[in-house]
Order: C-alpha cells, then structure tokens, then sequence
C-alpha cells in the first residue's frame, strides 16, 4: 500500500569468496578458495595453524588486498567498495584488541563514536551489551583488571556495538577456559538466532562441530573438505561399538563373546575397553542382548560416531592439531568429540 | 507447553543506523582516546614533567656555574629546555603508534568505515597535547627559578608557536620511526642514540659557539634545534649576542626555524605515510 522507495533488502548470501588467492613472495597462503554463506547461517573455517584461515578472513575484512580474486560481505564488493563491507560488518581477531586503559564502557564508546552512533543510542546499546555479556558489574573498570574470558567477552561486545549483520570471528575461543568457552558458544548462538551471519576460524573441532551450519576443512591454502558436521563425519567411515567392562579379569571373556558377534575387536587393557566397527545402533542392540544375558558386568556400552578428529586425520593423513604442535596449542587438549550414544 | 506453539523467534533488536562520523570527529574521538591514556597512566607525562625538571635543575645548578653563555644562564637555558621537549614529540607519536600496531588496535580501526588519516591525525594532535603540558611545566619550574620572557605578549606567544611547529614536524618522524620499527623497546633504542645526542648537540645547553672541533660547532649550529632554541631566546629577549661568525641559519633564526620544519614535513610525511602504509598493508 505504501510506496516508499526504501531499496530491497539484499537477500543473496551474506559472505561470498571467489577465487580468493593471497601470495606472500614466494608461499601461497591462501590458494583459490570460494564458497558462499548463506545469511542468517553460521560457517565454521576448521583448520589447523598456518592454513590460511586468518588470511582468508584478513582478506575479507578489507584488512589485506587479495593478490587475486575477490569477496562479498553483505553484497558489497571487498575490492571496490571496502567502506561498505567495513560499515556492514563486524570483527573479533585472534587476539583482543580492546583497549586496556580504558575501561569496558570506553571501549565501546570509542567504537561507537567512531561508527557514528549517537550518544543516546550508544549508552542504550553499551548497556545492553554490558549486561548481555555479563560484564555489567565491571563496565566501569579499566580493561587491565579484566580476565582473559571477560576481555574475550568485551572484544565481542565491542565488535557487536553497530550491531552488524556479518561477524568475523577469528579464533573467537583460543586461550578461553572450558567454562568461558562454552558461555561464549551460547551467545554466540543468540547471535544467530537474532540473524546475524556468522564466519568464524577455528581449530578447535569441537567447536566447529557446536557451532557452524557448514564447515569447510583447509590445509595449506585449499579447501579440502566441505560440508555439514554430519557429513563430513560420515564420510570419515564407520562407527564404532566401545564396551567398557567394570573388572579388567572379565577383559579376555568379554572380548571372547563380542568377537562371536563381530567381525573383528579391537582390546585397549589399561581402559578396559574394547572397540568393534558396527554398522549401526541395530548391531549395538544386538550385542547389548547377548551381554545381558552372560555374566560380564559392564561399565558402559555405546555407539561412537566418528568424531571430526578423525574427519581430519581421514582427509589429510594427520591430526588437526599436530602441525603446530611445539607452540602453546599445544597445552589445549586434543578436541576430540565424544559422542557415545 | 502449548503456548509456545505457533510463537516466533524474538524480532531481532532494531540495528542502529551506521553513519560514518566525518573526518574532525573521528580525530576527536582518537584524542579523546589518547587524553584518557595519558590520565589513565600520569607517568606518561614523565618525560615531558620530571625528566626536563630534573634537566632544569642539573644544568641550572650542577653545570650551569661553569658554563658561559654570554647572559644568564637559567634564562638561557629555559627555551634550550623547552625545545628539547618538543623535540621529543616523535618519541611519544613512535611509540604510541608502535604499541597500537603491537596490540592490533591500528587493525581493528582499519576495519571500521572510518579515514586512515584520522588514525594518525589524533596521534600527532594527542602528542602536541602532550608535549604542551611539557612546555607548561617548564614555563612554571623556569618561574621559580629566575626565567623570564622580557618582550611583548606578540613575541612570547610567537615563540611558543615557533614550539609547536616544531613540534608538528618532528611528528612525521614519530609516524616514521613508529611504523618502520617493530617494537617499542626498538623505537626507545633510536630515540635514545638518536635523537636524545642530537638535542645536545646544539645550541640548547652549552653555547654551539664554544664546540670544538670546528666541524662539530658547524653541525650544531646547522642543527634545526639550535635554529628554534635561538629563535625564541630573541622573541623572549632571553638571548645572548651572536657571535659574527656563527653559521647562516642563527642570523636569521625565525625564518631558518620556519623553513626548517616545512623542509623536514614536506620530506618526512610522504616517506612516514608510506611507512605506515606499507606497515598496515600485508
């Protein structure tokens, strides 16, 4: 009825890369990589350190000129039009770049100011931001006395000030404890479900796995695997049936039984464990049958997917977390998702 | 339970309107960033308040007895002072600019939709600031101990712009050196072989007149320092006579401190924007 000539709302993907290509001399960072992030969803870019996947998002923050190809953020073109992309979206990097000498309501002013939000509307927002990210109490304080998961959250909250439709995340997590880590995945899933399109780096694949919509695998530069965490887990081959026996002297019975039912076992001693590929939850029932009836008592029994480790070790020969495995990654334990059903 | 059935997500909270700011307001906003580091952190401002007053106070009564400067030596001392500080801009800009690079906050402007420019503009205002507040203490502690400007308000208010433009010049080579150095333990390494013999090396504490060998007395006396420290002695009547055979620029100090400064601007800002360009570009 009313004809108001407002533009279209863009309703083409919300992050698209073409033929991104980044050399530095001689080496190649970033070799071809393309795909596209539909808006409201969430991409996850897995990798190990050294991938590229800090270049690709530097790339399409308007931070690094590709050496060729190309990027879209909300539709605007990275090369062509960077201001655009910079006015529609948001960035969190690898490491927090919040002010330490100003205190948690500063740094969201100064952000504020500078993308020219008015004063009401930022005191509006950087309370709302406060208490969303539980630093309400110390808005006040100056960043030097924050912890590592409060500026984490800060860093975000500052990113989220102009309220962006597209956020970049870069290693959003790394250095967070388990606790802050979790606290930080849910809201970033509130995020979403307000519509905000997400890109985040990790190397964590749990965290992918938590998180994305869609991950893309990259290694050295390319994308080597692309897909939902269920299908790039399926493709990693078979399930596996875990059975942990409550006396270690029951070990040598118990395997006895299962391999009368199973094509091959697998016994790990020290966990009292044993592990056989099954085709699905119908051999796990069968199995779990044939237990109940025999005298072995059982700690646990389960059926383990593959976790996306092994989607990694499948697709390049190694773990994820290997390469770089003499730095401080090297602290973090291995993310390996334990899905036993 | 039923209830929920048929509710939609939360409508998504209204998203601001992003009007990028023009230029005078992003610098603004870079100073007023800057000011609340220096009043975050006072000690900051050491080397524009302790650091000349202790100079003031060693040279007016450790060295001074022993130094002939043709009047009284406090009162020439004071603008020699003075001058060093503002020299001492380009270590402030340098190592403000190599912390923020550090620390990823040049980046993290980068990404807004804001000028680049506005970036290093608030830098080099926030470090006039800074080095002002030096010159107001100085003027306080040369105060105290016998300074005085002994012509017209005109003249004084002269020499003190003569301070700043100055000043604004030696920023480009904070930019420089900010951005072509990796840490700021290595810009304070410059600074301190660099810069910090260079503000001796000149008419500021002891007469350039008096140097020797005759070569060094010649780099003095062409140095840009000695131009301004001799420039505002004559505007604030706090000079001594020249000695005729002095070199060309202490003839004509004012305009030799003008020419000085839009000299090294004009060579120093494009090879410090690109330093900083290239810096911020990978």
């Amino acid at each position: 009825m009313t004809l108001h000539a407002t533009p279209a709302p863009y309703r083409g993907p919300a992050i698209e890369a073409e033929h991104l290509v980044k050399r530095f001399g001689e080496m190649t960072a970033v070799d071809d990589v393309s795909f596209a992030v539909p808006q409201g969803s969430v991409l996850g870019l897995l990798g190990p350190n050294g991938a590229g996947k800090t270049t690709t998002v530097r790339m399409m923050t308007t931070l690094s000129r590709p050496t060729s190809g190309t990027a879209r953020v909300a539709g605007h073109d990275v090369i062509s039009d960077p201001d655009a992309v910079r006015r529609s979206m948001g960035l969190t990097g690898q490491a927090a770049t919040v002010d330490e000498f100003l205190t948690g309501r500063e740094n969201l002013r100064l952000m504020g100011s500078l993308y020219g939000l008015s004063r009401r509307e930022m005191t509006r927002i950087s309370d709302e931001l406060l208490e969303r990210f539980s630093i309400a109490d110390a808005g006040d304080k100056v960043v030097k006395d924050y912890s590592g998961g409060m500026r984490r959250r800060l860093d975000l909250a500052v990113s989220l000030i102009a309220a962006p439709r597209v956020l970049f995340l870069d290693e959003p997590t790394t250095g967070l404890d388990p606790r802050s880590r979790v606290e930080l995945w849910s809201t970033l899933r509130e995020l979403v479900a307000d519509g905000t399109t997400l890109l985040l780096t990790t190397q964590y694949l749990e965290e992918a796995d938590q998180l994305a919509d869609r991950i893309i695998v990259v290694d050295h530069g390319r994308i080597i695997a692309e897909g939902t965490p269920l299908e790039l887990k399926d493709r990693s081959g078979a399930a596996a049936l875990v059975i942990t026996v409550s006396h270690a002297h029951e070990l040598v019975a118990a395997q006895a039984l299962l391999a009368s039912h199973v094509r091959e076992v697998h016994v790990d001693p020290g966990a009292r464990q044993l592990t056989a590929p099954v085709e699905g939850l119908a051999d796990v029932m069968r199995v779990a049958r044939v237990f109940e009836q025999s005298e072995i008592v059982l700690d646990d029994l389960g059926l383990k997917r593959p976790s996306l480790d092994d989607v990694f070790l499948h697709l390049t020969g190694r773990r994820a977390e290997s390469e770089e495995s003499a730095d401080d990654q090297a602290a973090e334990p291995a993310a390996v998702m334990e899905e036993v059903r | 339970m039923t209830s929920t059935i048929g509710t939609t997500a939360p409508a998504p909270a209204a998203r601001p309107i992003v009007t990028p700011p023009g230029l005078a307001s992003q610098v603004r906003t870079h100073v007023w960033r800057n000011v609340k580091h220096i009043r975050r952190m006072p000690e900051m401002l050491a080397d524009v308040t302790f650091q000349p007053v202790m100079f003031v106070v060693l040279f007016a009564y450790v060295f001074g007895g022993s130094i002939n400067a043709g009047v009284n030596y406090r009162e020439w001392l004071l603008p020699g002072i003075m001058a060093q500080t503002m020299t001492f801009s380009c270590f402030v800009v340098a190592v403000g600019l190599t912390n923020d690079l550090n620390k990823g906050v040049i980046d993290r402007f980068r990404s807004l939709p804001i000028s680049r420019a506005s970036v290093l503009m608030g830098r080099s205002i926030s470090s006039l600031i800074h080095s002002s507040i030096g010159i107001v203490v100085m003027a306080g502690t040369g105060l105290v101990i016998g300074w005085r400007i002994h012509e017209g308000f005109t003249r004084a208010v002269l020499g003190f712009a003569l301070l700043l433009l100055f000043g604004f010049a030696m920023i480009w080579f904070g930019i420089l050196a900010g951005s072509a150095l990796k840490t700021v333990e290595a810009v304070q390494g410059v600074m301190f072989t660099a810069v910090f013999p260079l503000t001796f090396l000149a008419d500021t504490f002891a007469p350039a007149a008096n140097m020797s060998p005759a070569w060094l007395r010649t780099v003095a006396e062409w140095n840009p320092i000695s131009s301004l420290v001799r420039a505002i002695r004559e505007l604030w009547g706090n000079a001594a006579p020249l000695a005729p055979d002095s070199a060309l620029p202490l003839h004509h100090p004012v305009e030799s401190t003008i020419i000085w400064s839009v000299a090294l601007t004009l060579v120093l800002a494009p090879l410090s924007i690109r330093a900083f360009n290239r810096r911020t570009s990978d």
